[in-house]
């Protein structure tokens, strides 16, 4: 991942407009963007989508995802219930829309916290040698540690909850991008025009703020959607393993779980989370793509 | 840039005058590496006086954008030490300065022109952004008069419509403008020194001339006084009014310019010359003379030989030069040179 994010960074020649610029190039004309960059039209559209959908659950007239009919546990799929219920009777359709909610919330504030910490810490590790050394062996050592199993871990240790899943996600996630920032770092401290600015006597603060920091935005905007889709997952995977949300909150993994011993009587309660959780990481990911192809000018001459 | 070889014809230039604002002194550089010491300067010495340009000349590698980092303080430490030596400016040694101070002198009274303008402006900020930089900074101004300034120095520069510039980054700038903006830059705080790091190899021939005559120009305006760092011996006649050789982190010969042209005492400031491509009207009817060069490489900087360190590549080497390093001594008046054998070096022709 981090490979292919860093080739935007490299590009500091400033033969293109600088990324902010692109940016609002590739978004501020649709139809303009349409054509030079589908993909990421599409992933935005599609988040769009699911996020009006999942945060506009409530106010669709749905049933209440929480209000149990013990009667109409297990329906097939009806005009009532389009998904048909899960063994509380709860409806599934409404439990799967609200469910997006948990997804994209927890998704979005990984990837922002995990971006913010990761930029603070690999900023100032990459311009100050000593900070660097301790950091960094601190960074290795949480990375040795497989992301799920220590997501796992802190969940079991804070209790379970949204708040919680979300630390626990982020901090797993950090050393990543300390390490693509610090690389980044590295690569602008030599660029003549840091040299230049230190040589117009700018202090060592104001550097990394002003003129390097800007400079890594585009890899990490990018690396920031992959982390999106992975904490989405990420989440699921431990309501599933019963070490996410609160089983009573509905989301994606949760519903998930509890069709696992349901399998042969609704189908659905596995088959509509799942699809619907496959399309959001697809769409975050077609998103980050697309993003990578219209902030790295390199490739976009080839477009 | 070869009609500016044939000095004699052109004005004397006005002679600056008064105290130097920069002197160094004994400048060692040396750079701790696995392989030993690397002395990248080593003993320099030199004046600058209000409103004069230096050229400092050389091959790469023999120590000049040391020099002009070491002046500036931007040689990384570790693993750059200095081992000796003083760097006056107005009376002050800037080697004893703390951190704020030295950041305080940095942009504000010596600045620093950078080879490549396609990489020494930041991308991502606009011209504006960049050119009240420095003046916010050193002279606290506030952002309304800072824009004001940069809007004078785009004009001091030449460039037009300043207004829009201002708001343009910097990639929709041609080399020669970034240049310009460059230059603005390091002008915006008035600084007494400007350090010029071949300001023109990264530019076509016709936006040198350009540049180079802006400089000038901007000499001549606020007296400032310029270090003119290159390799190419032509835009020092046509600028410099004095000019500094050196070789393998030395100081191998200092004259005026004139007087440099005319005699040169050390063989290796002639080696230089020899290789300036030069056509005259008869060569061009027959086959061009092959162009001359400097036979070999720069010594290693780790491992200077005893004696003269020019003396493997020079056409006039004689056993004892091997023996001990030249004196840098008068030639003759205002023209010192380090060579053993300057006094029985044939009459130059150029």
């Amino acid at each position: 991942m981090v490979d292919r994010t860093t080739a935007a960074a490299t590009e500091t020649k400033i033969q293109d407009p600088p990324w902010h610029r692109r940016l609002v190039e590739s978004l501020g004309d649709l139809r303009e963007a349409l054509r030079r960059n589908p993909t990421m039209l599409f992933g935005l559209v599609v988040l769009g989508v699911m996020a009006v959908a999942a945060f506009g659950a409530p106010y669709f007239g749905l049933p209440d995802p929480m209000r149990q009919a013990p009667i109409e546990r297990l329906r097939d799929p009806s005009a009532e219930n389009w998904f048909g219920t899960d063994m509380y009777g709860r409806d599934l359709f409404s439990r799967v829309l609200h469910g997006g909610q948990i997804s994209l919330m927890v998704g979005l504030s990984v990837a922002f916290l995990a971006t913010v910490i990761g930029l603070a810490i690999g900023l100032v590790a990459g311009f100050n040698r000593r900070v660097d050394a301790i950091v960094m062996r601190f960074m290795d050592a949480l990375m040795s540690i497989p992301a799920i199993l220590l997501a796992i871990a802190l969940v079991a240790l804070w209790g379970s909850s949204v708040p919680n899943v979300i630390l626990a996600l982020t901090i797993p996630e950090v050393p990543r991008v300390v390490r693509l920032v610090r690389s980044v770092v590295l690569m602008l401290r030599d660029q003549v025009f840091v040299q230049a600015a230190i040589a117009c006597g700018t202090s060592t603060a104001r550097i990394l703020v002003r003129h390097i920091m800007p400079n890594t935005i585009p890899p990490l905007i990018v690396q920031a959607t992959y982390i999106c889709a992975q904490a989405v997952i990420f989440e699921a995977y431990l309501s599933f393993v019963g070490a996410g949300t609160p089983p009573e909150v509905p989301s994606w993994g949760n519903i998930m779980a509890e069709g696992r011993r349901f399998f042969f009587q609704n189908f659905g309660m596995i088959l509509y989370p799942g699809v619907f959780l496959a399309i959001t990481v697809f769409a975050i990911n077609t998103f980050g793509d697309g993003l990578r192809d219209s902030l790295d000018p390199r490739m976009q001459r080839r477009v | 840039m070869t009609e500016a070889m044939t000095l004699s014809a052109a004005p004397p230039r006005p002679v600056p005058a008064g105290e130097p604002v920069l002197e160094v002194e004994d400048l060692r550089t040396y750079f701790d590496t696995r392989d030993g010491v690397v002395k990248a300067v080593d003993g320099l010495s030199f004046s600058l006086k209000p409103g004069e340009i230096l050229g400092v000349v050389g091959e790469s590698g023999c120590g000049k954008s040391i020099t002009s980092l070491s002046i500036m303080q931007l040689v990384p430490r570790p693993p750059a030490r200095f081992a000796s030596g003083a760097i006056r400016f107005r009376g002050r040694d800037l080697l004893k300065l703390g951190h704020e101070e030295m950041r305080r002198i940095r942009g504000n009274e010596i600045s620093m022109i950078f080879q490549d303008p396609m990489s020494s402006l930041n991308p991502v900020l606009t011209v504006g952004d960049q050119l009240t930089e420095a003046v916010i900074l050193h002279q606290k101004l506030g952002k309304r008069a800072a824009r004001d300034r940069a809007r004078e120095m785009l004009d001091l520069v030449h460039i037009p419509e300043p207004e829009r510039r201002l708001e343009e980054y910097p990639h929709q700038l041609s080399g020669g403008m970034r240049q310009r903006v460059m230059i603005a830059m390091a002008l915006g705080c008035d600084p007494s020194v400007l350090i010029a790091d071949e300001p023109t190899t990264a530019l076509d021939v016709t936006i040198q001339a350009q540049i180079l005559a802006l400089m000038e120009e901007i000499r001549d305006k606020l007296k400032t006084a310029i270090i003119l760092i290159t390799h190419d011996l032509g835009v020092v006649a046509e600028m410099a009014d004095r000019v500094l050789v050196m070789y393998a982190g030395r100081k191998v010969e200092e004259a005026d310019v004139v007087e440099l042209f005319e005699r040169p005492q050390h063989p290796y400031t002639r080696g230089l010359m020899a290789s300036i491509p030069r056509l005259t009207a008869a060569e061009m009817e027959t086959a061009p003379p092959r162009l001359s060069e400097i036979p070999g490489i720069v010594p290693s900087l780790n491992a200077l030989p005893p004696g003269c360190t020019f003396a493997d590549r020079c056409p006039h080497v004689q056993d004892h030069c091997r023996r001990g390093y030249p004196p840098l001594e008068p030639k003759r008046p205002g023209h010192v040179a380090a060579c053993w054998e300057s006094h029985r070096l044939p009459e130059w022709q150029p």
